[in-house]
């Protein structure tokens, strides 16, 4: 791998090409007497003009300066990087997939669509719900989904000043910043001292302006909630609904399910628990499931199936509307069912049952050498916080970037936010005994240096192709494009 | 801690230097140190008029943002344009790193805000 | 187990005996008992990889695929050219089992493709600000919207009823919940209606959007809007189809203050409606304003140059509540497919392209008017799509030329009452002349 990869701007050299397109076959009419020159414009955009070699080499360089999960270990806690199975590459990439237009008529799509209602119907069943809609692209976007279908279930019973969204402050930032883009105003509640809710903290944010509680469970300490009952209970007789976080669903799979638990709507990530790829930062999809009461404010179109084959229907006066073109990510959506098709029932279950142990396992290994603040049996990530390792001077930081040293992708760090210098380990189901072996081996050993060397740990890393980059200068003096030097 | 007798102190951190009925306001040299580098400054408009207690300005590090505070109430007669084009002078003097001159509404407002012993007192 | 799990029983074994554990079950003690699910998910058997490759391929089958047919369809989601390049790269796996570049040391692939993308885009539409992409056009249209209204300090937006009626839908959506109103303009000859908008614009107006070319195909004329629009201190959002920017004069030279659109067109399979990405470019001024990740150049510690996502107090993992918006997850794979696609095309095969797509649909054009079964709606200038009246129904003539392995265009009258039997045909680059002769033929019996 070259230590420099030029931009492509600067590998363009004027006159190479790495198109092929046709002669027009058609009888050529002058631009000028189907378009005003006003219209044109005077010279083309300045894109690279380069080689088909040339074009191939630069994106395998770069793609050579990532590390992925097919690289290597990547237990970015909250963020599941399990294994993206390679059968549903090759099925995603079915002509009958890829080359069909989503204005094309339904009967001459039946197989895309039985597929979504299908996919509908198996989520609704992970998740203990009546009805899904595959339209949000992202986690995110199912949670402002979610959230405005609840303000309209209120609305539509006329209780309009439910203006207000309680979280918990262990919550993923998207939680607060999706109730603020749907409207509402947010309530944070403390945690108690076990990292949970707190009862009383929650009986005391909840009035008749409430319109729900957005919780995490497991939550992001990985921590199951085991009052989740009496949480649904509080927020259900304050009116309030329950909004169930998706993002850790890896945990609990076939063992519970947010639908019995309380919870009346609840986003799934694909990309995180049904092993879609995340594409170095998407794309993704965040299905949103409801309950009964609630199915008819999904958005528009909803799939449905009648006699004679499956539709997209438009029909419901209730909806909230659209959320986002067309019918969602319909090409992650086809991953994630094969997924679940080749798990089964017992295979998803599976899933939940080694997260969960591939996590405690990392505890229990790592709890001598890294303050774990919440001692008792994690879901499927566990949180350490950094406190010793800062009182020697070294950060969180520091360990994650050593840690890349040894070939891994370092943790989620910072993050929860209630809990100072903390690393969230989130190693997946898919990881054998001997990788989570390697890489406890490894953090061991950062701890080591941290006592008889911690230069080595603090100017990590030493062996990327890049050392730590100045961010403050980045964003101090902002250069967000390439400008040719003249 | 460095900080400046001369000046007077609010608990939220900023520091409040008096001129007459105007006021230069700027944040404390611990509060900079809490920071990290600034990399991006928003300042309010010239003519806006602030009051105590109320969020007017937000100093950007690389991974936080932090609203600061108006200690007193008035309004915004210049705005330091030097922070703008170069953030780290809050960093390295932060003294001298005004962000606003106000003309107060109400200067008795300035009897509320603490002597420099006072806020050390407090963060020590 | 399953072959995407690791560990065999004698691992689990071990690894709880190690722990000090005597189940797996013991590990979820946490759990009530009163919410554990009894007797089992309710799911199909597992397939084998072989079952599961037939039973999906059958599914797919199901499917009428445009490989099959000449497609004329187009109405936001076009049947453009994808270089072969682009599968086998996007293919890689440290592309596509990445996650979001928060490491950049070990994620200058990412990083260094997201600046060149801005680049990119930054010259299609005329801007200097991109960010790292959207979830789709009709959601950059939104947020361009809400983040005009923050800037702004107003409440109110104009959209004009030419814009793309998805998108439409999406952003009043959107306004319902955070009381934007949203006010509709109307159209005079295809176009924008001028007089219309001098007085909708009033002191509440954030924003004013359109697209262009716009859902009939229409170039709009933005020239003759934006002073308008900015003597009223809104700003000036247009949604464009990238391909017409290699031909049309930016948005951006235009004066237009925010670019935003879908990027399908740029080498990314129709796949029924997605993954596909929105773009979104903006001025200076509004950089600190805008959603979603950006990516800035710097120097690591030995002077080299590198990449880094910047500005991130924007977004909401900083800002939570206050954020610019609450989006997460990008289109980073879309984004890519869209830098190898325009870096494969370059400057001249974009441009290329963009030529055969309008001298294509002028050609079918001119030939669907002989047939004097169609006639022209509106007279002004249109890129790669346009609208012409029928003397049929619109269902019962895409009906009769699916039979001859032709995908007919759109029905407008689906969206606009006004315009029944018009139909909306899209000619890429993709139709050859014989193609284009036999859907004149069919169409016109």
């Amino acid at each position: 791998m070259l230590k420099h990869q030029p931009l492509i701007f600067e590998i363009s050299r004027r006159g190479r090409k790495a198109y092929s397109l046709p002669e027009c076959d058609v009888p050529v009419a002058k631009i000028e007497e189907i378009l005003a020159e006003r219209y044109l414009r005077s010279e083309a955009p300045d894109l690279p003009e380069v080689s088909e070699l040339d074009a191939v080499r630069h994106f395998t360089q770069l793609s050579q300066r990532n590390h992925g999960v097919d690289s290597g270990f990547y237990p970015l806690g909250s963020c599941t990087m399990k294994y993206n199975p390679k059968v549903n590459e090759q099925v995603v990439r079915f002509d009958g997939f890829t080359k069909v237009h989503p204005y094309q008529s339904e009967e001459t799509a039946q197989g895309a669509i039985k597929l979504m209602y299908d996919l509908g119907d198996m989520l609704s069943e992970i998740a203990g719900m009546d009805q899904f809609t595959l339209q949000p692209a992202a986690g995110a976007h199912g949670e402002l989904t979610g959230l405005m279908i609840m303000k309209s279930y209120h609305i539509n019973k006329g209780d309009v000043k439910r203006n207000t969204i309680v979280v918990p402050d262990s919550a993923h930032g998207t939680n607060p910043a999706s109730a603020a883009v749907a409207g509402f105003d947010i309530v944070e509640v403390k945690s108690n001292d076990k990292g949970l809710v707190d009862l009383q903290a929650l009986k005391e944010a909840m009035n008749d302006e409430v319109a729900g509680f957005m919780l995490t469970n497991p939550n992001t300490l990985g921590l199951f909630d085991e009052n989740i009952l009496e949480i649904s209970k509080i927020v259900h007789e304050a009116g309030g609904l329950m909004y169930y976080d998706g993002a850790n669903t890896n945990a609990i799979m076939g063992i519970t399910r947010p639908g019995d638990m309380g919870f009346d709507v609840v986003h799934f990530n694909l990309h995180k628990t049904f092993s879609t790829p995340h594409g170095g930062g998407g794309p993704g999809a965040g299905p949103v499931g409801v309950k009964k009461h609630l199915a008819e404010f999904l958005p528009v179109p909803v799939v449905s199936k009648k006699e004679d084959g499956y539709f997209l229907d438009y029909n419901r006066p209730l909806s909230i509307g659209k959320v986002k073109e067309f019918y969602g990510n319909f090409g992650v959506c086809v991953r994630a069912y094969a997924y679940i098709m080749s798990m089964g029932p017992d295979g998803i279950k599976a899933v939940a049952e080694n997260a969960v142990l591939n996590a405690n396992y990392i505890a229990s290994k790592l709890k001598d050498k890294y303050y774990l603040p919440v001692d008792r049996e994690c879901m499927h990530e566990c949180v350490f916080s950094g406190v010793w390792q800062k009182e020697k001077g070294v950060s969180t930081l520091d360990v994650a970037k050593r840690l890349l040293d040894f070939g891994y992708h370092p943790p989620t760090i910072y993050f929860p936010l209630i809990v100072s210098e903390a690393i969230m380990i989130e190693p997946t189901e898919c990881e054998t005994k001997e990788t989570l072996d390697n890489f406890i081996q490894a953090m061991r050993q950062i701890a080591d240096e941290v006592d008889n060397d911690p230069e080595l740990v603090h100017s990590a890393p030493h062996t990327t192709i890049i050392s730590r980059l100045d961010e403050a200068l980045a964003a101090r003096k902002p250069i967000v494009r390439y400008n040719k030097q003249v | 801690m460095n900080l400046l007798k001369e000046l007077k102190y609010a608990e939220s951190h900023e520091w409040v230097k008096v001129e007459g009925n105007k006021a230069y306001i700027g944040i404390t040299d611990y509060a900079q140190g809490h920071l990290g580098e600034v990399v991006y400054v928003e300042l309010p408009e010239v003519d806006a008029t602030v009051e105590a207690g109320s969020q007017f300005v937000v100093l950007e590090s690389v991974k936080a943002a932090s609203d600061v505070y108006a200690p007193i109430s008035g309004t915004v007669v210049e705005i330091n344009e030097n922070l703008i084009d170069n953030p780290g002078l809050i960093n390295e003097s932060p003294y001298e790193s005004w962000f606003v001159v106000i003309e107060m509404t109400n200067p008795s407002e300035v009897d509320n805000l603490l002597s420099a012993d006072d806020y050390e007192k407090l963060y020590a | 187990m399953t072959r995407y799990i690791g560990n065999t029983n004698e691992d689990r074994e071990l690894m709880l005996k190690e722990i000090g554990y005597d189940s797996i079950d013991s590990l979820f003690k946490a759990i009530p008992d009163s919410v554990k699910l009894k007797g089992g998910l309710k799911l199909p058997h597992a397939q084998s990889e072989m079952e599961l490759v037939k039973n999906i391929k059958e599914l797919s089958n199901k499917n009428l695929n445009i490989d099959d047919y000449a497609c004329f369809l187009g109405a936001g989601s076009y049947d453009h050219y994808i270089p072969s390049v682009i599968d086998q790269l996007i293919s890689r796996q440290e592309f596509y089992t990445a996650y979001t570049p928060y490491q950049p040391e070990i994620s200058q692939g990412t990083l260094q493709v997201i600046f060149e993308y801005q680049t990119m885009i930054s010259e299609l539409t005329g801007l200097p600000v991109v960010n790292a992409s959207m979830y789709d056009g009709a959601t950059a249209m939104t947020e361009a919207a809400i983040m005009a209204c923050e800037a702004t300090k107003r409440n109110e937006v104009i959209i004009a009823s030419t814009v793309h009626p998805e998108y439409r839908q999406v952003l009043n959506t959107y306004a319902k919940f955070r009381n934007i109103t949203v006010v509709e303009l109307g159209y005079n000859d295809g176009q924008v209606d001028l007089d219309e908008l001098k007085n909708k614009l009033n002191k509440d107006t954030a924003a004013v959007i359109i697209q262009s070319p716009n859902f009939f195909g229409i170039i709009e004329d933005m020239a003759a809007m934006k002073d308008i629009i900015h003597e009223n201190k809104s700003l000036f959002v247009v949604s464009a189809d990238p391909v017409s920017l290699a031909l049309l004069k930016s948005p951006g030279e235009l004066g237009v203050d925010i670019v935003i659109g879908d990027g399908q067109a740029l080498g990314n399979s129709m796949s029924f409606g997605g993954p596909y990405l929105g773009f979104m470019a903006v001025t200076d001024k509004l950089m600190r304003k805008m959603p979603g990740r950006i990516v800035g150049e710097t120097v690591d510690k030995d002077s080299n140059r590198g990449f880094v996502l910047t500005l991130q107090t924007r977004e909401q993992h900083i800002r939570r509540e206050k954020a610019t918006s609450n989006i997460c997850s990008n289109q980073a794979l879309n984004a890519l497919t869209a830098t190898i696609y325009l870096t494969i095309m370059g400057k001249e095969g974009l441009k290329e392209a963009a030529q055969l797509c309008l001298q294509k649909s002028h050609y079918t054009y001119n030939e669907l008017i002989k047939t004097c079964k169609f006639s022209p709606v509106f007279t002004k200038p249109f890129f790669k799509e346009f609208i012409l009246k029928s003397d049929k129904n619109i269902k019962t003539l895409n009906t009769k030329l699916l039979e001859s392995n032709i995908i007919g265009g759109y029905d407008a009258g689906l969206q606009y009452p006004e315009l029944k039997n018009c139909w909306l045909v899209a000619v890429t680059e993709k139709r050859t002349k014989q193609e284009i002769d036999n859907l004149v033929r069919k169409a016109g019996e």
